[in-house]
């Protein structure tokens, strides 16, 4: 079920369109917002509430790549893997995330502290490379910066 | 030199306030076009003044805008919007505005959302770009507030809304029909042109998309005139770029400058050159979308025809330099990886073969290719190429394959006869 508070957030985003169901991107960023990501529940909970079908919601909600259908982790790291960080060695990040955390891309560790994921170019390519933990963005990475920057998420 | 839109950006320091941005000379075209102008010399202003749009496809501003339909019969309400999806892989030009300098895109806006009367207005902005949403939301409130936005600004009887969207991912909502898809809810697919968005565009009426740095120049043009825009640049096309550069230069970065600029100039002078211990193999000179060029063509101006006759596109004006010690397949590959996650799946041609593209060039950079394979390769590149997809994202990812192939051809044989990566 929809909290209270998530459901005012919901009505006020539809509000603001012609129709309700335009405001199911919003909805589904305003439900994992509060609990992490999508459920099946969810997804008909925010069915019911905008007035359209399961189906469609999930047709939205498994197209954008920043809702999330699975569980995460506490602390969602999104490593850049797209061109400039490529030529500037997102790689060995990458590696040294895998070793220190335990995980490849896609998976969380055991104590639910982190989920990696890959991203596509966040646009600071002159910062190269460059990951996003929890929407704080970090660049110039280097793997021997990598611990300070884990160590404060927990 | 003239650098009409960052002269009030520096590094390190706070976005302009709106009262800053009003000590320096902003606003005030506003406030002329409203007292003065109707909204036809505005457009007539903007499409002499040959700005051409930012984003990528280079068409003339002035022009795009006069297609809207205008006048008490018009559909209603129309929307202008502000393309921020900057997500163009090697592409950090606009997040250097909107981060910098927030009312400048708005007043940009405002203007361009009364040359087509419109009277609502988005702000379609990535969701990586989290600092941006803080300005933004801070400055639309502060345009409210001081009575830049809403109902009959400066009591001219011209009204305006402003609102904030942050995406949810995907390169796709970049395209402006996917963008509008996305803003209504729906997956960001693209839709079929004509009807194009300024006659049916977002919820079906009248609709522009700009990019964020093509509204930026907007107010500047009204201040100094369409002459004083042309006079900016080095070459035909009007006004200076964002251009950038990332890769390994000594002093990667982005600077305004004229258009025309060559491409030595951007990677020696403001770049810095290569880093010590390597060379510049390869450019793509406007994103991940266009062409290589090599260093053959590092005198060619930056601008929308000098690179288009050198075989490229000029794109956002932001290159990636690829080095000699990167391996161009594997450079390859990363891109049509990052193509064929990004494809929305509409058209067969893309979903399909883009997947293909990535899964061949893998195997050759593993060294598992076949000298067949790059036949293959060539001729995804016409498969893929402009007319046979719905939209320009697999033509694009094509553009870097098949000038890699042309001008790396080496690496790509060499890859398959001693089947390994010789990187």
């Amino acid at each position: 079920m929809l909290s209270k508070e998530e459901i005012q957030d919901i009505d006020h985003e539809a509000a603001k369109l012609p129709y309700k169901k335009a405001a199911v991107i919003e909805a589904l960023k305003i439900v994992q917002q509060r609990r992490g990501w999508i459920n099946d529940e969810s997804v008909d909970d925010i069915a019911r509430c905008l007035e359209m079908s399961a189906a469609e919601v999930d047709s939205v909600a498994t197209f954008y790549n920043l809702i999330f259908r699975r569980p995460v982790g506490r602390h969602v790291i999104l490593l850049c893997d797209s061109i400039s960080c490529y030529v500037m060695g997102y790689k060995k990040i990458y590696e040294a995330l895998q070793e220190k955390l335990k995980i490849r891309f896609g998976e969380t560790t055991a104590d639910q502290r982190f989920t990696l994921l890959p991203n596509a170019c966040m646009g600071c390519c002159d910062r190269a490379p460059a990951l996003i933990i929890n929407g704080e963005l970090y660049t110039d990475i280097e793997t021997e910066t990598l611990d300070d920057i884990l160590l404060k998420y927990t | 030199m003239e650098r009409p839109l960052t002269k009030n950006i520096h590094a390190g320091r706070q976005p302009l306030s709106l009262k800053e941005y009003t000590t320096t000379g902003g606003y005030i075209a506003l406030q002329q076009v409203l007292k003065n102008n109707t909204p036809q010399e505005v457009q007539q202003l903007v499409q002499k003044s040959n700005l051409k749009g930012r984003g990528g496809a280079g068409f003339n501003t002035g022009m795009k805008w006069s297609f809207v339909p205008m006048g008490a019969d018009a559909p209603q309400p129309k929307y202008l919007i502000a393309n921020a999806d900057e997500m163009e892989p090697g592409t950090f030009k606009d997040r250097l505005l909107l981060e910098g300098n927030p009312h400048q895109l708005i007043e940009g806006m405002i203007i361009a959302a009364y040359a087509i009367q419109a009277n609502i207005s988005y702000v379609f902005l990535r969701w990586a770009y989290k600092k941006a949403a803080r300005v933004l939301e801070q400055s639309i409130h502060e345009a409210y507030e001081a009575g830049w936005l809403g109902q009959n600004i400066l009591g001219s009887g011209f009204s305006l809304n402003m609102h904030l969207h942050t995406g949810a991912g995907r390169y796709m909502c970049g395209e402006e029909t996917a963008l509008l898809n996305a803003l209504e809810g729906k997956r960001a697919t693209p839709r079929a042109k004509p009807p194009f968005p300024q006659v049916s565009g977002l919820f079906g009426k009248p609709t522009i998309v700009n990019n964020v740095e093509t509204l930026c120049c907007v107010p500047h043009i009204v201040n100094n005139g369409a002459e004083w825009f042309q006079s900016l640049s080095y070459s035909e096309d009007s006004g200076t770029k964002i251009y950038g550069v990332s890769g390994k230069v000594n002093n990667p970065g982005a600077w305004e400058l004229p258009i025309g600029v060559t491409m030595r100039e951007l990677i020696e002078e403001h770049a810095g050159g290569m880093k010590k211990g390597y060379r510049l193999k390869g450019v793509l000179p406007g994103g991940a979308s266009t062409d290589f060029l090599t260093e053959q063509h590092l005198d060619i101006k930056m601008d929308f025809k000098s690179v288009a006759a050198a075989g490229s596109r000029l794109g956002t004006g932001t290159m990636v330099v690829m080095d000699d010690a990167t391996c161009p397949v594997g450079f390859v590959h990363n891109l049509q990886h990052f193509f064929a996650q990004e494809s929305c799946g509409w058209c067969t041609p893309c979903r399909e073969g883009l997947p293909w593209v990535e899964k061949i060039l893998l195997s050759i950079e593993k060294g598992e290719g076949k000298q067949e394979d790059i036949d293959l390769l060539q001729m995804h590149t016409q498969l893929l190429g402009p007319g046979n997809t719905f939209c320009a994202l697999a033509p694009g990812a094509m553009e870097p394959l098949q000038s890699a192939i042309k001008y790396f051809r080496d690496d790509f044989d060499r890859h398959i006869r001693e089947q390994k990566c010789p990187y």
